[in-house]
């Protein structure tokens, strides 16, 4: 990253409307090649939305954006050819085998019909769907469906690979499998970006990441910084059971106010921003309040979002 | 235009590899109805209504009268079939096309690879039932098997309207009104059957604004050697007008439907 630094996706003062709504309301940023880029946010803050404009499917309402030095507005189809994209929703033909969704999304690339079944031998192969080549989509779990979206997005390797919310709705263990390809893709040089409201998603796939709030860039960076720039170490958590309402933990929090640099009154516990944990804890015991259930944990992107918009990300 | 036709090619494979899994289910729409029509209507009413002289169909068997209009109406009815619920599906339920537009192919490929099949469909179903018309003996004279590019041509005008018609919709209930106030009243109506002469003169009207009567009076006229030139550039433009308004109108609403 030392050398030359080549920007794949350009963007200065980007908007969009639609409407009278403004979903993106003028963004700055860049992704350089073979980086994991993200987009942190809650739904509607315009993480789609630039991933369309991205996604050069989406013409853009104001403001500048370069994809691959080329423009969107007139270059297209020259764009759409080497980019991948992976898209919220499983657009696959549920009607075809798992084989043929590669080979006939090849076929939109204008691949010979020959190297469509050679790229998916080899896709089926990395995402560990070879065994049920033949069978309908139809027949696929949630996983499996991802996996062969992610496939598809692969067919004509791209220089860039857009992911939308790529493990939203799926199980632990399929998020994990999901993960390794994705790791797997970045480690062979692919730029990945990637829109998710998930900070541990965020924390495992991103060199960088932007907070993206109301249409609007809140903050900046790669997760570490973003933890140590905008939360503490640790946070200690106090929950103090079904029966304290909210008024009362604001009465709590004005109790332990000092003993930690911020603090933040969530409807169900009170989060102690501090660069020592345990310390806060014994502090709270000796004050004589006794909290239902404590945990010390460190800080998270969750809490940089908390800090950043007063607001937690899943709701 | 080069790039449109190689990118329309590569959709179109699209709906190839669809075909090979659905083709058996589209046999009973596609052949087995209007055969059932010819058999009835043509051989059953036909063996009634020539009994009775024919001379109010121009002196042809009523067989012979039917067939070329139920080979335009078949070509009308399965082009309808493929720009309603394939396109919804398309846009709204399986969403292939936003997975299409992903790729170097734009919107406008998309409608040409879409009614590229439209007119695959229409041709090759249209195709195996004239041979059946012929069999039957439904044609009058040879020239009669310009039935054919009538028919695609008629199936053509309808599918760029009803596939533009589908972009501006939320869900199929849309596409019930179609079939009553559309298809099935062109079906009976457009001089198929009878000639529209007999109706009342404000149907008689409607029947000339439907695209069906100028296949059905061309095709017809065609088979029965009875063609008046001028009459016949006229069905040909106005049907060829259908087809290019349509198509157009199609590039409109996927354009505005698929990229926002």
């Amino acid at each position: 990253m030392s050398e030359q630094r080549e920007s794949l996706v350009h963007v200065r003062g980007l908007r969009k409307s639609y409407g009278d709504f403004e979903a993106v309301r003028g963004i700055d940023l860049d992704v350089w090649r073979g980086e994991a880029f993200g987009f942190l946010g809650p739904n509607g803050a315009g993480k789609s939305s630039t991933m369309r404009m991205i996604g050069a499917v989406s013409p853009v309402s104001g403001g500048t954006l370069k994809i691959l030095g080329l423009d969107p507005a007139t270059d297209g189809p020259s764009i759409r050819a080497r980019l991948g994209v992976c898209p919220q929703d499983d657009t696959l033909d549920t009607e075809l085998s798992v084989r043929e969704n590669l080979t006939i999304y090849g076929r939109y690339f204008g691949l010979s019909r020959a190297e469509c079944r050679e790229r998916a031998d080899e896709l089926l192969e990395f995402v560990a769907l070879t065994e049920k080549a033949k069978v309908k989509v139809d027949e696929l779990s949630g996983g499996m469906k991802r996996r062969l979206t992610i496939a598809r997005s692969l067919v004509s390797k791209p220089d860039l690979l857009l992911l939308d919310e790529p493990t939203t709705g799926l199980d632990p263990q399929a998020r994990h499998l999901l993960w390794d390809k994705l790791f797997r893709l970045k480690q062979a040089g692919v730029t990945l970006i990637i829109t998710t409201h998930y900070m541990d998603e965020a924390e495992q796939l991103c060199d960088r990441l932007v907070v993206m709030d109301g249409g609007l860039i809140a903050a900046e960076g790669s997760p570490a910084d973003l933890i140590r720039d905008y939360s503490t170490r640790e946070v200690t958590e106090l929950r103090f059971g079904p029966d304290v309402m909210l008024a009362d933990h604001d009465a709590l929090a004005g109790k332990v106010e000092d003993l930690a640099q911020r603090i933040e009154v969530l409807p169900d516990r009170l989060l102690l921003y501090t660069d020592d944990g345990e310390r806060a804890v014994a502090a709270v015991h000796e004050r004589g309040l006794e909290p239902a259930a404590v945990l010390v944990r460190r800080s998270t992107l969750e809490d940089v979002f908390l800090r950043l918009t007063g607001r937690t990300l899943v709701d | 235009m080069t790039i449109a036709v190689e990118n329309g090619r590569r959709m179109f494979d699209y709906w190839l590899t669809v075909y090979k899994r659905t083709w058996k289910g589209t046999m009973i729409s596609s052949f087995l109805l209007p055969m059932l029509y010819l058999a009835a209507m043509g051989i059953g009413l036909g063996s009634f209504v020539d009994s009775n002289g024919t001379g109010a169909l121009g002196g042809v068997s009523y067989l012979q009268f039917i067939a070329p209009g139920l080979l335009a109406s078949t070509a009308m009815q399965i082009a309808v079939g493929e720009a309603t619920y394939p396109v919804m599906s398309g846009l709204k339920w399986q969403k292939f096309y936003h997975s299409m537009i992903a790729t170097p192919l734009r919107p406008a490929d998309v409608v040409y690879g879409q009614l590229g099949f439209i007119a695959f469909r229409v041709f090759t179903s249209c195709a195996v039932f004239l041979v059946i018309i012929t069999l039957f003996g439904g044609l009058k004279s040879p020239l009669g098997v310009l039935g054919l590019p009538v028919a695609l041509l008629v199936g053509m005008a309808v599918a760029g309207p009803i596939a533009a018609y589908a972009t501006i919709l939320d869900n199929d209930s849309g596409f019930a009104m179609v079939f009553r106030f559309g298809v099935v009243p062109a079906f009976l109506f457009s001089g198929a059957f009878f000639p529209v002469s007999q109706l009342p003169d404000w149907i008689e009207w409607l029947a000339y604004v439907s695209p069906l009567w100028h296949a059905v009076d061309l095709s017809r006229n065609l088979s029965l050697g009875t063609v008046d030139p001028l009459l016949a550039l006229g069905n040909l433009a106005y049907l060829l007008a259908w087809f290019l308004v349509g198509t157009h109108l199609a590039v409109r609403g996927f354009t505005k439907r698929l990229i926002g």
